[in-house]
């Protein structure tokens, strides 16, 4: 649950949209033509693929909503997301399968 | 002959753009139901939504919000996952940079996955477009996409707000970051990316402030970037 202050999270909406902004215009605007080297585009491609995992395996082993106890249908769920992505590459296929799995195993364990 | 050029674009960039909406409306769907199940309220939801205009670093503010990360913190590593978006600025530039200044700043604003990618691709396939025209696809990628990002949003919000909480919605998140990064691991440089990531991320899991996923994070490019180089020198 955010129980921040109202102003704070304004504070992250208007400098995340400024940080954005800034990142899109940067090369329109100033940089010009000029092309980026080649080891920091190298770089760049991984930016989403290196974030995102790391900021879910915790969530995943140590869910907030059991204590922090590994927890079978969140660890299934998060398993099958994954394969059926890999195996689609579909967001939405990968999301209804893993839905589906939390929501089905909720159920069967009771 | 110019004006015409640019309503061909444009009508070609409408028809291009309008499939994401498939994607984009339960995606935007999702972030208002997340966002609002996660304590904002709709004009919050909404906001970050018109102002931010990316999904992914959305997403990863609000669950990096939810775990209490200070206030510097969760603008970095959000910005961090919108770092591509400068590659796609310099990618663009080449055939956009000739633009007038209005028409520039409305373009970093839409600069979206979706106008990236079928505008590189286009202006590949035709590079002899006028400018007008390259504009005019672009823009009409857009017509389409950026309304369905916004009311798709305002949707989910207003539906997060009479969600009871015993859905388990504290997993929304994660099934939707997995969602994201399977259909992306593209090459074994990408995998290594996500492995380095997962591994880091945990070891580092009681470095304070949440600084642990950063550093974790530049493993993972660092990672993925000398996989990519020794398997470009092994081919």
């Amino acid at each position: 649950m955010i129980t921040w202050p109202a102003w704070q999270i304004w504070l992250i909406i208007v400098g995340l949209g400024a940080g954005s902004f800034l990142m899109r215009f940067s090369f329109l605007a100033f940089v010009g033509d000029r092309e980026l080297p080649p080891w920091v585009l190298r770089h760049l491609r991984y930016t989403a693929v290196a974030v995102l995992p790391g900021l879910v395996a915790p969530a995943v082993l140590w869910p907030a909503a059991t204590g922090g106890e590994p927890d079978p249908a969140r660890l299934a769920a998060a398993v099958v997301t994954c394969v059926a992505g890999y195996f689609s590459r579909n967001v939405m296929v990968a999301v209804i399968c893993g839905a589906g799995t939390l929501y089905g195993l909720m159920w069967l364990l009771g | 002959m110019t004006e015409a050029t640019r309503k061909e674009g444009f009508w070609l960039g409408v028809r291009h753009g309008l499939p994401f909406l498939f994607l984009l409306i339960p995606f935007g769907t999702l972030f208002g139901v997340v966002a609002t199940e996660a304590g904002l309220d709709v004009v919050e939801t909404l906001a970050f939504s018109i102002v931010v205009i990316a999904g992914a670093a959305q997403f990863t503010a609000v669950a990096l919000m939810q775990e209490n990360a200070p206030v510097l913190i969760v603008l970095a590593t959000s910005l961090a996952v919108n770092l591509r978006m400068a590659m796609y600025s310099a990618a663009l530039t080449p055939h956009l940079g000739g633009a007038r200044n209005w028409q520039k700043f409305l373009i970093a604003y839409f600069m979206v996955d979706q106008a990236f990618a079928l505008s590189s691709v286009k202006y590949e396939q035709k590079p002899d477009w006028p400018l007008a025209e390259k504009v005019g696809y672009y823009f009409g990628v857009i017509i389409p996409v950026a309304p369905a990002w916004y009311l798709s949003t305002l949707a989910g919000a207003l539906l997060g707000e009479t969600i009871p909480e015993a859905l388990a919605l504290d997993f929304a998140l994660p099934i939707v970051f997995l969602a994201l990064i399977a259909p992306a691991l593209r090459t074994a440089a990408h995998v290594a990316a996500a492995l380095t990531s997962v591994v880091a991320a945990l070891a580092l899991a009681f470095v304070p402030f949440s600084l642990g996923l950063l550093i974790a994070a530049a493993l993972a490019m660092i990672v993925g970037a000398q996989v990519e180089l020794w398997q470009e020198r092994r081919s």
